[in-house]
């Protein structure tokens, strides 16, 4: 029954959405508002049969409804209920769903904007929108249906199917398969809807850009009207990539957080493109310049989101192995093709609209070294692209698959995010239009000196490898140099009477929250390459079987083993708990628990570490194994990690700068406030 | 003629920025390449392995097989993990004409004709190591014809509907 109102949703929604697509053309064509405005409701209305069709999945899978197989697939009874909820994106029809609901979501809130002043817009987006909703929503009803129900034949045999065939029943297995238990973590269950709200929420931008094409509109509208959306896009993947990490790092047990394969970098392509697209377009607002490559950033992101939401949900995995395990790969290629084409071909048609009547003059200019950021960032993307697709092109010229791993990322990924890292640096402090060695200079000294100062004491400290040392002289670099903006602008409005320095502060952001946002980011992004840095570089690692009392050391650490016990959790998990006391030159610090947990249904244990994480360390112990009964030994991997913590310190003041930068902007006069207000109110 | 200046300085600058881009994309490439060489490792299935043992005997190789389960044995003294792997192919046709990779699988852990390597792996054991689970190793071919490695994945297609993330370890 519930599995029938939620499929007859979907296939209503594609229905509406088909319909959207229609009446917006049509309208077009016969010059007929009216249509436009239908088309409009239409995709006001996806939201709402959407949701339906989502709930009815949840409703299904909170109920133990194992008769339908995706409920069977992905719960079971022993779960929790909040781990049944979420395993709507635990598997791949199911998150497919997922993803047409948010964009629905995002789909139905564009078109509660007022559209006053960029009507002519309207019916390119819904189109775009729809069409992009309409491929997956056709997924789901024809390849990957949620709910489709098991019957039992006649004949005995169970098959699987969305309608009763004749003469069959319903079969109900007595329990489902289950989640991996290596899922049931908090990180993975917010990372997927982060993941997805990133990717859906770029699908905006996109459609705005394409309207403009389409339309011949292009000046910057469409940029400053989908800027807030980049930049919560951005945010949402940005957290999505971080989430997964650190998933990876409290829950895989070999305390590293980020391993290159295929469905992470799947989902860093269009972050990349996403990031370049973010600084490129304040070129075109400030300057009229990079128009050209302003679309073809956006075009690029919407194909690197779309494949990354095939890559990352279609079981496709580390292997290189195939690109279409699953029947909807060669669609999700095609889809891909069709839309990457068609909107290079409308690019091409508008080429020479775009062109720019302003030329870069200076090498220094901030332009300039906005456009080098774009490249040194696609050149990641190309590095990124190239790994992934290696093995297929060795495979095609040599008949030998040849496969790169991590250290082929790490060794062509670091020069150029080093290059990041010293443009952050240098960018803030140069001018629009023109810039001289001179005038940098006379911006730099003061925060390199900073910087040389922690390089020293960096060395002195007794760290000699020369990457480490290169990559903390340019994160306390670019931490200096932006604290330094930030001292420089609040100064400056001390100087005017404009109260503490809290004040001062908060005044100067509000000003100009874009730039001051941005500035965090690039803190943040520093607090990154330090954390990085710190466990890429310096992590040390040791083991031992240890009798009760016995200690093992690390470092400025050791680790007394004082006992384990051995439970039931109510939850069918079996749980061996260690504790252990942890010391630092000698005194006492805390105690650990790191386990061992035995999940009955699926047969499968979970190891969890035990970790004590500070700014300085984390100190990150795995029970490995133990003397059944008598627990009297056990087995310990010990893991020491420096300045990991930054990683995840810099990814709050991330999301903070992120925040600031979407914040709409204050004006100074009220004339101008009163009147920008309005304009605001157009945009959101 | 002033006109003339200013084109001048004009593509002179276009010249620079031409020079600049060429520069950055020459060192992408020179990356690109170089980190290929230095890094890139064949990808073998089990039986080309067992063909080729000469051959890539000092090389960096990526293998992936089917665990078998009755072959586990864990030295958790000093974390030493050893198990069996069987042949499994490693092209896709091949895996969707078995009936898919979890078929494929159990189909060569059931197989005691299929090329057959020992593993061994120092670490953890990871909470993925089970029977039939697939493993994708890096690593070297050792003078005794175990396979030393020192990267591990694993998946389990059986069990759930996703392909469950890998667990991963670098020593």
């Amino acid at each position: 029954m519930i599995a029938n109102i939620g499929y007859s949703a979907l296939v209503l929604t594609l229905l509406v959405s088909l319909y959207g697509i229609g009446a917006a053309l049509l309208g077009l064509r016969k010059n007929r508002p009216a249509l436009v405005d239908s088309a409009r409701n239409a995709m006001l209305l996806t939201f709402p049969l959407l949701t339906l069709s989502a709930l009815s999945i949840i409703y299904l899978l909170a109920t133990n409804h194992f008769e339908v197989e995706y409920v069977a697939s992905v719960t079971s009874r022993s779960m929790p209920m909040y781990l049944k909820v979420t395993a709507l994106w635990g598997g791949q029809a199911g998150s497919l769903v997922f993803w047409s609901w948010l964009m629905s979501a995002f789909a139905s809130a564009v078109t509660l904007r007022k559209w006053d002043r960029d009507r002519e817009f309207l019916p390119w987006v819904i189109v775009v929108s729809l069409v992009t909703l309409a491929f997956f929503l056709a997924l789901n009803i024809f390849v990957e249906n949620p709910f489709t129900r098991l019957w039992a034949l006649p004949s005995g045999q169970v098959i699987e199917k969305m309608l009763q065939p004749a003469g069959s029943s319903l079969y109900f297995p007595t329990d489902g398969r289950g989640l991996n238990p290596l899922l049931r973590h908090p990180g993975m269950i917010i990372h997927p809807p982060m993941l997805y709200l990133g990717f859906v929420s770029f699908v905006i931008p996109y459609a705005f850009a394409m309207a403009a094409l389409i339309t011949g509109r292009t000046d910057d509208r469409w940029i400053r009207l989908t800027r807030r959306w980049t930049l919560w896009a951005w945010m949402f993947l940005s957290l999505g990539l971080v989430l997964g990490g650190r998933w990876a790092y409290d829950v895989l047990g070999w305390g590293g957080y980020w391993g290159w394969d295929p469905v992470e970098i799947a989902a860093f392509m269009p972050w990349l493109t996403g990031t370049a697209f973010l600084h490129s377009v304040m070129i075109q607002e400030k300057r009229g310049m990079l128009k050209q490559w302003n679309m073809v950033l956006i075009i690029l992101t919407y194909a690197l989101v779309i494949f990354g939401t095939f890559l990352t949900r279609s079981g496709v995995l580390s292997s290189v192995h195939a690109f279409a395990q699953s029947a909807i790969g060669p669609l999700f290629f095609a889809f891909i093709g069709i839309t990457f084409t068609a909107s290079l071909s409308l690019l091409m048609q508008r080429w020479n609209v775009l062109k720019s009547k302003t030329q870069m003059t200076s090498m220094l200019s901030r332009e300039a070294l906005f456009l080098l950021n774009n490249l040194l960032f696609l050149g990641i993307l190309v590095v990124c692209f190239w790994g992934v697709i290696f093995p297929l092109i060795s495979e095609l010229f040599t008949g030998q698959k040849v496969t790169v791993g991590p250290p082929f990322y790490e060794r062509a990924n670091g020069p150029l995010m080093a290059g990041l890292l010293l443009l952050m640096t240098i960018a803030p402090l140069s001018a629009w239009g023109r810039s001289t060695w001179q005038t940098l200079g006379r911006a730099l000294w003061k925060p390199a000196v900073a910087a040389l100062v922690v390089l020293v004491a960096v060395i002195v400290a007794g760290i000699h490898n020369i990457y480490a040392l290169i990559g903390i002289f340019l994160a306390s670099l670019v931490i200096a140099v932006t604290l330094y903006e930030y001292g420089r602008g609040i100064f400056a409005r001390r100087k005017r009477h404009e109260g503490n320095l809290v004040i001062a502060f908060l005044n100067l952001t509000r000003r100009d929250p874009r730039r001051y946002g941005g500035y965090l980011v690039h803190i943040s992004m520093a607090m990154l390459a330090i954390g990085i840095v710190g466990i890429e570089m310096f992590q040390t690692e040791t083991q031992g079987t240890l009798s009760v009392g016995e200690s093992l050391t690390l470092g400025r650490y050791d680790m007394v083993y004082e006992e384990l016990a051995v439970f039931d959790a109510p939850d069918a998990r079996n749980v061996a708990r260690a504790v252990v006391s942890v010391y630092k030159d000698g005194e006492p610090v805390g105690e650990l628990y790191p386990r061992r947990d035995f999940f009955y249904d699926s047969q499968q244990p979970m190891t969890i570490p035990g970790v004590r994480s500070t700014l300085a360390d984390d100190f990150y112990v795995l029970l490995v194994d133990w003397e059944e009964i008598s627990t009297n030994n056990a087995t310990f991997k010990v893991y020491h990690n420096p300045l990991v913590k930054w990683m995840w310190l810099g990814s709050w003041v991330f999301v903070i700068g992120t925040l600031i930068s979407a914040w709409p902007e204050k004006e100074n006069s009220l004339v101008t406030k009163r009147s920008r207000q309005r304009v605001a109110a157009v945009v959101d | 003629m002033e006109e003339t200046t200013i084109t001048q300085t004009g593509s002179r600058n276009r010249m620079k920025f031409i020079m600049g881009g060429a520069m950055i994309v020459a060192a992408v490439i020179y990356l690109i390449v170089s980190s290929t060489q230095a890094s890139a490792q064949y990808f073998l299935t089990i039986d080309e392995l067992v063909a080729r043992a000469d051959e890539v005997a000092d090389r960096d190789l990526r293998i992936s097989g089917a665990v078998i389960g009755d072959s586990i044995e864990y030295d958790s003294k000093n974390l030493i993990l050893t198990f069996d792997v069987a042949h499994v192919a490693g092209d896709n046709d091949e895996l969707e004409a078995e009936g898919g990779l979890a078929a494929a699988l159990n189909a060569a852990v059931m197989d005691p004709t299929r090329s057959r390597i020992t593993v061994v792996y120092e670490g953890p054991i990871p909470d993925l190591l089970q029977n039939e689970a697939q493993a994708i190793m890096t690593g070297r071919l050792q003078g005794d014809g175990t396979f030393l490695a020192d990267e591990l994945l694993l998946k389990c297609p059986t069990k759930y509907e996703e392909a469950v993330p890998e667990q991963a370890s670098d020593n």
